[in-house]
Order: C-alpha cells, then sequence, then structure tokens
C-alpha cells in the first residue's frame, strides 16, 4: 500500500499519513490509540505494553519501523562523503554489512545517531531518528554523490525476540540462520526483493525487514502466517522503549538533544559524552567535528552517560543524581524497572570527573502512592554492560524454538 | 626550500610577504598573471596609454605598512594628493567637496553647517573601526585574556566618545545612508554624492543597511584619495621591492592548480604546470570561495565551515571604462584644474537607489554612478603629450548578468559613455579607445571570484572576527598550515595593506609558539 503521492499538489495538507501497514495495525489495536512519529501514525501498544514486552523478549514481537528516516547514498563518492559525515570509519563496513554510527556538527556536537546499511558496493542506506535531508545536502557540496530520502517508498518491519529466526525460516527464507549480527541480506518473496539485516533496537535476536512500500500488506501478512506457531505479536512503541533501555540504548530527544535542535550551546553533547568514542576514528583525515573532538579528548569531557543499578523498585524518571557526598551531579534521562534483569535500571547524565564504572552515587527518586507523593534518596551504582545480554544475541546460527 | 608559499602577488599578499621575509621567513610568492600587482596594477590598454586597471584611487593604504616597508625609497610617490571630490551636476552647478569643506553655486551655510557636524562624527567614527584594521580580531565566546583585552579596548573605544557620539554610532553604524543624509542634509546633489561613499564597491543601494559601515570603513584610515606616480602598479611594485629586497622570491606566470595535503594538514602546492612545491605554511592571498572551494575542495572541510564559505555573499557589481582620448575632456561647468579631482556622477539619493535596482534583478544600470579620475592630468608617464586617460569605476552592473555580458557588453558601454557625455557633451569626439571590464572581465583577468573588490561583501555580518567566517577570522584557517591574507579577511579590501601585515603577524606569532 503506498500512501504517500507526491506526485500530488495537495500532498503538503497532509500532515500525518497512515503506515503502510496501517490497515493490519488497524485491525490489531485494541486500544485504539495512535501517537505520531515524524511523518506518521504508529501505535503506542495494541494490547498492554507489558505483554508486548514479554513478546520481544519471550517469543516474537513486530514492530513497524517505516516511520524511521531513511536516505541512500550512491554515486562514485559515496564512500568519502558518508566518511566526512560521520565520525567512524565506514570504509570498515563492508557490502553486506550494517554499522552504527553518530554524526556531528563542526563542534564536535551529536546531531543523530543511527544506521549505515552497505546495500550494494557503494550503495549506502542511512537510517536516522531525526529527518536530515537538509544537513545531508549541505553535506554533499564537493562530492560526486546522490542522495535521496526514500522514507516513504521503504516499508521497514522489526521481528524481535527468541522465536524470531524461527518464523522467519518458516516464512521461506532459507538460510537466514547464517546470517550474523550487523549482516544484510536479500530474499525473494513472491517475486519482490525483501531485504533482511540482523540489527534492532532491542538488544537481543531480531531482524529487520525491509521492502517496497506497496508489497506491505504482503510482508505483514507473510510474517504473521508464518509466526502463528513462534507465539508472534504485535508491538508498539511502549514495549520497544522499555527493550532499548534494557538494552542500554541511548535515544535522541530523550537521552540527549540532537546538536540542531539545541538553542543553549551547552545543552549538546559529544559522542564522548555518550559513551560513544569508540565510534570516533582519528585515523581518517577529516570529519565533521574532528578538530573539536581532538580538541576535548586532548583537554577533558563536561559530562558522562552512565548506566545505573538503583536500590530498590521504583523507577526513578526524571530524578536528580548524587555523588555519595551528596553533591548534584546530574539528573536520569530513562528509566524503569526491568522486567528482565531483575533490577532497578537507569540510564543518566553526570559532571565528569564523575561516572567511572563501579562509582556509587545517589538517586532522588519522587514516586507516588494513591496520589500522596514521597521521596527516597536510593544508593545506586555505576555499571558497565548492557542490563540484559542474553547470549542469543550473538549466536550464529540461532537456537530453534 | 622555501618554509612559506603565499598564493597571490597582489598587494596584500606581496605585503604579507615582505613581513614575512623581513622576520626571516623563506618566502616565495606565486603569481599567476605575468606581473604582481593583482588589483593594484597598470596596464596599457591602447598604445601609449596606460591605466589603473582595477583600483584607481589610492586612500586606504596603511601609513605603517608605507613607513616600514619604506615605500618612497622603493620608487613609489604620488603624483596628486588630497583630491577634491567633485559632485557633479548635469548644468554645472558642480559641489567641490573636500574634507569637510564644500564649495559651489548652490551651497548654502546650511549646507556647510551640516556637513561640517556630518563629517566631524563619520570622521571620529571611522576613526573607531580604523583602529581595528591592524589588529588581528579577537575570538568570540573564548576566556584568553588577548581576546578579551582586545575586546575591552573596541568597548572603550566607543564608549569613550562620550553619551552622545557613543548613542549615535550605535545608532547608525548598522543603518543606511540615505536616511542618515536624509536627516543631515537638504542638497540633493550633495547627497547623491555623499551616499556614492557607503555603497561603491558593494551589493547595497543608498537605502541597504550595512552602508553607513561601508561608508566609514572608506573613511577609516583618513579617506584622503591620492594617485600614485605611475598608477597603482607603482603601489605593488614598490612593495614587490621590499619583498624581494628581504628575501622573498617572487615568480609571475607560475598559476595554482591545487594545495596539496598530507593528512589532515596542508603541505605545498601543485601548478597548473604540474609543478610541486612544498611548504610548511600556506598563505592564500585568492579570495575566500576561490582558496577553499577550487584550492583545497569543500571535501577537505568540515561540512558546516564549507557550507558558510559557500554562502558568503560576494557578488561584484562594479565595471570598470578606460578611455584613451585625443584631448582632455570639457565638463560643462568645471575648470581644467578641477577636472583632475574625484569625478561623481550622482546626482541624487534616489538616481543611486535607481541604478541599484537593476543589479538586484540582473540587470546593468543605463543609468549608472560613475566615478571617474582622469590621472593623465596629474601623471605625464600614463598617457602621451597632450592626450588623456579617462578611468571611470561603474556600477552597478552585476556578475552574473541576465542575459550575459557577451550580449550585453557593448549596449552597456555605450550607455555609459551617453551618461558621461551629458556632462562632457564633446567628449565622443575624442575617443581614440575604449576598453570595458566588466565584473565577468575582472573575475577573469584579476582571478577574483564573483569580481567583487572586496573578495567578499563588506558588512557588519562578514568583518572583524566573523570576516570571512567565523573558524577563519584570525587569518588561519581550520586546516592546518593554510592561512588567508586577502581581502576577505579582516579589514578587507581596498588597496589598504592590513589583511596581508595581519597574517603574517598572526603566522608569526604561531610559529613563535
Amino acid at each position: 500500500m503506498r500512501t504517500v503521492r507526491f506526485d500530488s499538489r495537495d500532498h503538503y495538507r497532509n500532515k500525518v499519513y497512515p503506515s503502510p501497514f496501517h490497515s493490519r495495525q488497524k485491525e490489531l489495536n485494541g486500544l485504539k490509540e495512535w501517537s505520531r512519529w515524524f511523518d506518521y501514525l504508529s501505535v503506542p501498544a495494541y494490547t498492554c505494553p507489558t505483554m508486548e514486552y514479554f513478546s520481544g523478549r519471550n517469543t516474537c514481537g513486530v514492530f513497524d519501523i517505516t516511520p524511521m528516516v531513511k536516505h541512500l547514498v550512491s554515486g562514485p563518492d559515496a564512500l568519502a562523503y558518508m566518511n566526512r559525515l560521520v565520525t567512524r570509519d565506514v570504509a570498515k563496513i563492508k557490502p553486506g554489512r550494517v554499522g552504527y554510527a553518530v554524526w556531528c556538527t563542526d563542534e564536535g556536537q551529536v546531531i543523530d545517531d543511527g544506521t549505515i546499511f552497505h546495500l550494494r558496493e557503494g550503495v549506502y542506506r542511512l537510517c536516522s531518528q531525526e529527518h536530515q535531508i537538509d544537513w545531508m545536502m549541505i553535506n554533499a557540496n564537493g562530492f560526486d554523490v546522490n542522495i535521496i530520502e526514500d522514507t516513504h517508498d521503504v516499508a521497514g518491519l522489526a521481528l524481535q525476540g527468541p522465536t524470531s529466526c524461527a518464523t522467519l525460516k518458516r516464512m521461506g527464507l532459507t538460510g537466514i540462520e547464517d546470517l550474523t549480527p550487523f549482516g544484510l541480506r536479500y530474499f525473494d518473496l513472491d517475486g519482490i526483493e525483501l531485504m533482511v539485516s540482523r540489527t534492532g533496537y532491542t538488544g537481543d535476536l531480531g531482524y529487520e525487514l525491509w521492502i517496497d512500500a506497496g508489497y506491505a500488506e504482503l510482508l505483514w501478512d507473510r510474517v504473521f502466517a508464518a509466526g502463528e506457531l513462534h507465539q508472534i505479536q504485535p508491538m508498539g512503541s511502549d514495549a520497544l522503549e522499555m527493550l532499548r533501555i534494557e538494552a542500554g540504548f541511548i535515544l535522541a530527544g530523550a537521552d540527549f538533544m540532537p546538536a540542531q535542535h539545541t538553542v543553549r550551546p551547552t545543552h549538546t553533547r559529544s559522542p564522548f559524552e555518550l559513551g560513544l568514542g569508540w565510534l570516533v576514528d582519528f585515523k581518517k583525515p577529516v570529519f565533521n567535528g574532528r578538530r573539536a573532538l581532538l580538541a576535548e579528548k586532548e583537554n577533558g569531557s563536561r559530562y558522562a552517560l552512565v548506566k545505573l543499578d538503583i536500590e530498590g523498585n521504583k523507577p526513578a524518571d526524571s530524578s536528580y543524581v548524587y555523588s555519595s557526598t551528596n553533591k548534584n551531579i546530574g539528573w536520569i534521562t530513562s528509566a524503569m524497572w526491568s522486567p528482565s534483569a531483575k533490577k532497578n535500571i537507569a540510564l543518566a547524565t553526570v559532571e565528569t570527573p564523575h561516572g567511572a564504572v563501579g562509582e556509587e552515587m545517589l538517586v532522588e527518586i519522587y514516586y507516588q502512592r494513591e496520589l500522596k507523593w514521597s521521596r527516597v534518596k536510593a544508593k545506586a551504582r555505576v555499571v558497565k554492560d548492557a542490563f540484559f545480554d542474553p547470549p542469543r544475541r550473538r549466536q550464529t546460527p540461532p537456537a530453534d524454538w | 626550500m622555501t618554509d612559506t608559499i603565499i598564493i597571490g602577488g597582489g598587494h596584500n599578499g606581496l605585503v604579507c610577504a615582505a613581513y614575512l621575509a623581513k622576520a626571516g621567513h623563506k618566502v616565495t610568492v606565486l603569481e599567476a598573471r605575468d606581473k604582481v600587482g593583482g588589483a593594484a596594477v597598470t596596464r596599457e590598454f591602447a598604445p601609449g596609454f596606460k591605466v589603473s586597471a582595477c583600483a584607481h584611487l589610492l586612500y586606504l593604504l596603511d601609513e605603517g605598512i608605507q613607513k616600514e616597508l619604506a615605500l618612497a625609497s622603493h620608487g613609489l610617490s604620488m603624483a596628486a594628493t588630497d583630491l577634491a571630490t567633485m559632485a557633479m551636476d548635469e548644468q554645472g552647478q558642480h559641489i567641490r567637496i573636500s574634507g569637510a569643506r564644500i564649495e559651489g553655486a548652490n551651497v548654502t551655510d546650511a549646507d556647510q553647517a551640516a556637513m561640517t557636524e556630518y563629517h566631524r562624527y563619520m570622521s571620529r567614527f571611522a576613526a573607531v573601526l580604523g583602529g581595528l584594521n591592524n589588529r588581528v580580531p579577537p575570538r568570540l565566546g573564548t576566556s584568553t585574556g588577548k581576546d578579551l583585552r582586545s575586546l575591552a579596548r573596541l568597548g572603550w573605544n566607543i564608549r569613550k566618545m562620550g553619551k552622545h557620539d557613543m548613542r549615535d554610532f550605535l545608532r547608525i553604524t548598522g543603518i543606511n545612508v540615505y536616511d542618515v543624509l536624509q536627516e543631515e542634509f537638504d542638497n540633493e546633489l550633495l547627497k547623491g554624492a555623499l551616499s556614492v561613499d557607503g555603497v561603491l564597491g558593494s551589493f547595497l543601494g543608498t537605502r541597504s543597511n550595512n552602508s553607513v559601515f561601508c561608508a566609514l570603513h572608506r573613511m577609516s584610515q583618513g579617506g584622503r584619495y591620492s594617485l600614485p606616480e605611475g598608477g597603482m602598479g607603482a603601489v605593488s611594485n614598490a612593495i614587490a621591492a621590499a619583498a624581494t629586497q628581504y628575501g622573498a622570491e617572487i615568480r609571475t606566470s607560475s598559476p595554482v592548480k591545487r594545495l596539496l595535503l598530507d593528512f589532515d594538514q596542508v603541505s605545498g602546492v601543485e601548478l597548473e604546470n604540474g609543478e610541486q612545491l612544498m611548504a610548511k605554511t600556506v598563505v592564500s592571498s585568492a579570495d575566500p570561495k576561490t582558496t577553499f572551494n577550487q584550492l583545497l575542495g569543500p571535501q577537505h572541510l568540515e561540512a558546516g565551515f564549507a557550507n558558510k564559505i559557500k554562502h558568503l555573499r560576494s557578488r561584484g557589481c562594479v565595471a570598470k571604462l578606460h578611455l584613451a582620448l585625443d584631448s582632455l575632456p570639457v565638463f560643462t561647468g568645471l575648470g581644467e584644474t578641477q577636472s583632475g579631482n574625484r569625478l561623481l556622477i550622482a546626482p541624487s539619493m534616489n538616481y543611486v537607489e535607481r541604478a541599484f535596482n537593476h543589479a538586484k534583478y540582473g540587470e546593468y544600470s543605463e543609468h549608472p554612478v560613475i566615478e571617474i579620475t582622469l590621472p593623465s592630468i596629474h601623471d605625464d608617464s600614463v598617457a602621451p603629450q597632450g592626450q588623456h586617460v579617462l578611468s571611470a569605476n561603474v556600477q552597478w552592473a552585476p556578475t552574473d548578468l541576465k542575459m550575459g555580458w557577451a550580449e550585453a557588453k557593448h549596449g552597456f558601454t555605450e550607455a555609459v559613455i551617453d551618461v558621461i557625455a551629458r556632462y562632457a557633451p564633446d567628449i565622443r569626439s575624442s575617443i581614440l579607445h575604449t576598453e570595458m571590464l566588466t565584473p565577468e572581465d575582472i573575475e577573469q583577468q584579476f582571478l577574483i571570484g564573483g569580481g567583487h573588490w572586496h573578495h567578499v561583501e563588506l558588512a557588519m555580518d562578514q568583518f572583524l572576527m566573523m570576516r570571512p567566517v567565523p573558524g577563519a577570522a584570525q587569518y588561519a584557517s581550520p586546516v592546518d598550515g593554510l592561512w588567508l591574507c586577502g581581502a576577505g579577511s579582516h579589514p578587507g579590501g581596498g588597496v589598504m595593506g592590513c589583511a596581508g601585515r595581519n597574517a603574517a603577524n598572526a603566522i608569526l606569532k604561531t610559529n613563535r609558539g
């Protein structure tokens, strides 16, 4: 189903479009609630966010990622262009592979994060959280590249959870079990090209399926038919939010402000300040932010993004963080009780030099019991690894369920 | 082995070379054309007739540079100094403007009183700006003592003007010359001529903001017009001689094709003929767009900076007319002794504004503003005995003319001569040879992207610590080893030399550590 027709003179009258999966989502959306994800209607929860979360951890949850902003970069200078745009070395992402990346302003402040799909030799798909076409066109000055935003042309479905591989196998995607994490492969779906990547935003075994938007409903129907025996469930954005926090993944607009949306210059963050220093490759002679990041590496960062394991079970949403000596040193950006890790977890921004792994901190949690507010200062500890990190995430071939 | 390469042997490149060589650097200047000078150059345009081919009046050249480089000892002398400006009137009722003094048939005491006050505060404000000409602009947003002191000095220089003048300085610097002159004067002809100071060489009309700022810039080194003996090329030749004496090597006919990079820094240049020259420091006096977009390539810059360079305003808008004349032209009502002054055809501010209107839409004006000099009156070396040279700046004529200059050039030239003929009716009969340089010609012949006198528009948002753009305003570019020293850097164009010297000072300071 094609939902966006830019050849229509009136396309601008529409502010929000139904997703190409809308006809199927509408049937399953028991709560009849819709949220907006940039250009599209999205489902916060179909029936129960917690149940949908558990499908992502225990069986297979299906999430519509069509609204994610997608760009196609090709042409003779595509690699050089990508390498100047993002901080990591894109030459290391071989054809058929996917890489996580961030990109910065000249000041070394993160504009957005996303994934680079090396679709075919010299052809890249960049998926981003925010709209980026303006910045990407600005970046094209001096490069022989073709850049298009094809968000509306490509429908995407994320299948996440332990039975996702089995579902795809049953769907007839022969050899899918050999796909390693961050790999991508093409399949034939009734004569239509289907791209499958072993990627996701849940920190679990999972795949993302990409198809021409005109065949979205076909894909949905085939996936759900194959997944019936594997307890497949549609999943809304509320469940995904829980899954990504458990995985320790950051979210633009929640855990950091995209630099180009920030009014106050000190409210932006560098890759180092987001714990993404491993994505910065100074062995490249030029990339946006290089000079500023070299200086930051020399002089030190202002902030650190940390994972906190907090005592008790009261979620620490929007809390202040204190040092062990009771000095206010930061704030929580994402928090939840983790059902899988059985821990009270959070992502937080703290001022340096705080933030070393193992450091003890205090979190001031306000909570309500039958409208009555209470407060607790809970002990917390900085941890290194993802809160929930099952081996099946990396296992190839994945176990059959 | 040279340690510093300077791209471009225009006056700023030569000044920079002279100061660096004087401090002991091994300097090589690479000039694309067959002689040095850039836009400050004298050339023969007809047998026996020589003219300052681009810039034709000297009014900004820094006195300190003249002294420190001993330009007089290298052959620089003036054929005329303190030229008056003649506000030309078709009927011959001209006004002579010399500093604060105005004379003319229709000049009233009230006009003179207004002029005295106008000249007083404009000179004072210009001196505040002029005080910045010899300084490397401070960086904003740093806490280094030098930058803070520099900003404090600027603030103090404004504050110490006193409440009345400070308020007026802050009030008028950003606004347009039309409003300010309208406040002060009644005399249309006088206002027309004075308004030209705010727009000459800029893509601005009299009602455009920033035009007061441009007028102040024009007066920032005293605002006195001179003609060098032998034309403007004499200035460049003297600077070149000084640079050579200090040990700089100057290579003409050596156009640079591109900058060479070693990983993340500039390591030298490649010439059009394929020859490569290596140097730790490369200083470009070319305009910023040429330097970054053509010689370096925007792909070697971070994207935000490259985007700022791309959007610099640098549309040229002045054409240059050269006439070889059989005899001295007779301007109605203007005696022979007055003809050697700076003659301005700008009878009213509305005339100036209307002339600008065409440029906005990619057309040339058939009734342009014209600034005329007759250097042969003062200087026998530029024309055969008894014959004369007329050199005129003609505004507005945009670089990106809609109909294309190849087709438009003839009609434009005739229109300009027709306008001059309204003031000097017999001039056509004495024309021996005509040369018209459109901004497109200026772009190609003087290798200035856009053909803009100042490389990039002179405006408050492209001045001081924002010239050409933040991140390159202290002469160092974002690419290590590459520096800027041309008119596109602070304090801009006009044959001043300050950008070249400031750049040399910044380079010397960095190299000293």
